[in-house]
């Protein structure tokens, strides 16, 4: 039982980074129907600004939760500053071009971005610093670490935050009218670009997010580990239902769990292959993804 | 400057044969690549044959003949080693620095062997080639491909005391191979690993193999691959106060493990190849080597070097190229090369050389066996 928990507890964990990457994805093809390869190097972007905030700042002789917090808020600033850009830049221009276009300009920018960060810092591995300190009434816990409780409890805040966001405020009406119809939500008085703006920068936070946590409980970086998280969210993102916000989350931790038992209890020489073996599965039975809907309506 | 390289060798190899037709010599054969895609494996060891005959002749030769070097291109391949070895054979060639490719070297063997020929080389890893004793005639100043996982294996089980030990690999052809050598080596001395796993590189988190490792109750884990993964799982573990003995490989005996795993590379075990080239030999055969041809000595250089000595001194101390006394010379005397004082076992691998267990103390690694 207890290796069952502790399964499960770390298959939650790896989950719940697939979901907060999952989120950014779904969210821009809900919106402009583009998947955005450059969004696992956002990810990537995320740790490493985390990584040079909170080795400036720990030498400023801070530490523990304010070190966390601040080098997470600078992380998220930043990273969201780079979603921003490289809409700006890669896909606003080419939003009338034919849709093979935008998708060849994100994968453009994946390659850009990796080796941008490769050539500005280093291709080696970086150790990244413990920032999730333990928790006293941890100690005696053995099925569940300090830093997986921390990384599963701010996933699901931020799911809620966003799914409450979007329900009830002013932007997340009219990301979902966008989403509906572009050109009508025009029509009516919707500013198309600031929202689209804004879900960049939401998905860019929760991807920075979802870096600063995974990095600090595995403790290294370098400028490659963006691609697979990045492919591996988007395979949550579509067994999930690309588009649904809920399918994401769900998608997400479907996978992780998927892997965690599979590597638990069967092989771990396997892990990829019933990884993606129960995405043909789930997608041969409901081709639009477990929570997806054929509607328009996809946020 | 490679065309320029491969004339010279040209004509050197036409030089020698024509000085090896005169009476009274020694017959050093080097066949190896020294033209091709793999030339830059071969032609340090042409040229440590040559330095080494060179300063021996200075001296007077021995058993007061001069030796004369035959380099012969075999290319790394197969089929040109065979011709290469019949021809060495029949400008009757008294002892073989060669080959440098385990293919070429396995393909011209039999022909080394069936005319009593003793054959070194200074880089063929292929375990059968020493292992499955179809060829006495053959030795080796390089490790098999399975010392590694034999040292790991020993250490683990001598040192140790372990009784039950986990697998991992990164299903890597370095990683894999390391790992199913070690299972076999385990299994042979009658421990069954709990585990033999392969996991996937650059995975996003290693906390179900881990959690997997504390529950089959291993003591040791031996995992096959290289340090980033290492590093993640290592803190895993460490995260979750396992006790855990980490055994790993040279890829993982690298300072950016110790850098990245930073704390929790305390006490990890790898193998790692003993350094040498700091050794008053090594660098004065090197320093030879850059004064003749004005360029760092390539791959295997020092190996070749090493194993020319021991050729030569083991025909001066047999007194005869006879096979049957320069084999038993090579086997029962001790060498002094820039390799380190190396002998050869029964199977013709080189004793004294290869890799040592090496441990992180204090944020290094310290060697703490062989």
């Amino acid at each position: 039982m207890e290796y069952f928990l502790e399964l499960f507890f770390g298959g939650l964990t790896r989950g719940s980074i697939y979901a907060l990457i999952a989120l950014g994805y779904t969210m821009v093809y809900g919106i402009i129907e583009l998947i955005n390869f450059a969004h696992g190097e956002i990810y990537m972007i995320g740790a490493f600004t985390a990584l040079i905030a909170a080795s400036a700042l720990a030498m400023l002789g801070m530490d523990g939760w304010s070190l966390l917090a601040l080098s997470g808020v600078i992380a998220i600033i930043y990273s969201a500053a780079y979603g921003f850009t490289i809409e700006k830049i890669a896909y606003k221009p080419l939003r009338k071009a034919q849709r093979l276009s935008p998708l060849i300009s994100a994968i453009g920018m994946s390659i850009f971005l990796q080796n941008y960060v490769l050539l500005a810092q280093t291709s080696d591995f970086l150790s990244f610093p413990a920032l999730i300190d333990e928790f006293s009434f941890m100690e005696n816990v053995t099925i569940i670490g300090s830093a997986e409780l921390v990384i599963i409890i701010t996933t699901a805040v931020a799911t809620a935050i966003l799914t409450l966001f979007i329900k009830f405020t002013r932007m997340g009406r009219a990301m979902r009218a966008v989403a509906q119809d572009k050109t009508m939500a025009m029509l009516l008085g919707v500013n198309v670009n600031r929202v689209i703006s804004a879900t960049f920068i939401i998905g860019s936070a929760l991807a920075a997010v979802g870096g600063v946590l995974i990095s600090s409980q595995i403790g290294q970086i370098n400028f490659y580990i963006g691609f697979i998280a990045g492919i591996k969210a988007f395979t949550a993102a579509v067994l999930g239902g690309i588009g649904s916000i809920p399918g994401a989350v769900l998608g997400g931790l479907v996978l992780g769990w998927t892997e965690s038992f599979a590597t638990g209890y069967i092989s771990s020489d396997y892990e990829d292959v019933f990884a993606f073996g129960l995405l043909v599965f789930i997608l041969i039975f409901r081709p639009a993804g477990i929570l997806g809907k054929a509607s328009s309506e996809k946020v | 400057m490679k065309r320029l390289l491969y004339s010279l060798v040209m004509v050197s190899v036409i030089l020698c044969t024509a000085e090896s037709f005169a009476a009274d010599t020694i017959k050093l054969g080097v066949p190896g690549a020294h033209s091709g895609d793999l030339a830059s494996y071969g032609l340090p060891s042409a040229n440590a044959a040559q330095l080494v005959v060179d300063a021996i002749n200075a001296k007077g030769g021995i058993l007061g003949k001069k030796v004369v070097v035959l380099k012969e291109d075999d290319q790394c391949k197969p089929e040109v080693a065979a011709n290469v070895a019949a021809k060495l054979v029949s400008d009757k060639a008294d002892v073989v620095l060669g080959h440098i490719c385990s293919g070429a070297t396995k393909a011209a063997l039999n022909t080394y062997n069936e005319s009593k020929i003793v054959t070194l080389s200074p880089s063929a890893t292929n375990v059968e080639l020493t292992k499955s004793g179809d060829y006495p005639n053959f030795f080796r100043t390089i490790s098999p491909d399975d010392a590694q996982a034999l040292l790991q294996v020993n250490f683990a089980l001598d040192k140790l005391k372990v009784r039950r030990v986990a697998i991992i690999h990164d299903k890597g052809d370095y990683g894999k191979g390391i790992a199913e050598f070690a299972k076999g080596f385990f299994e042979k001395r009658g421990v069954k690993p709990v585990l033999f796993e392969g996991i996937t590189p650059g995975a996003v988190d290693y906390s179900a193999i881990v959690q997997k490792i504390k529950f089959s109750k291993a003591d040791a884990v031996v995992y096959g691959g290289y340090h980033p993964e290492a590093a993640k799982i290592v803190a895993g573990m460490k995260k979750k106060k396992m006790k855990t003995h980490f055994i790993s490989d040279d890829g993982v005996r690298d300072d950016t493990f110790i850098k990245v795993a930073d704390k929790f590379a305390e006490g990890v075990y790898a193998t790692g190849p003993i350094d040498t080239t700091k050794s008053p030999m090594a660098v004065a055969a090197i320093e030879q080597h850059k004064k003749r041809y004005g360029t760092e000595p390539g791959a295997f250089y020092l190996n070749a070097y090493a194993g020319a000595l021991c050729l030569l001194q083991a025909v001066e101390k047999a007194g005869s190229t006879d096979f049957a006394k320069v084999s038993k010379a090579l086997r029962t005397n001790w060498f002094e090369t820039p390799l380190g004082k190396i002998s050869f076992d029964r199977n013709g691998d080189a004793k004294g050389i290869g890799f040592a267990m090496y441990q992180v103390r204090n944020g290094k690694y310290v060697e703490v066996g062989r």
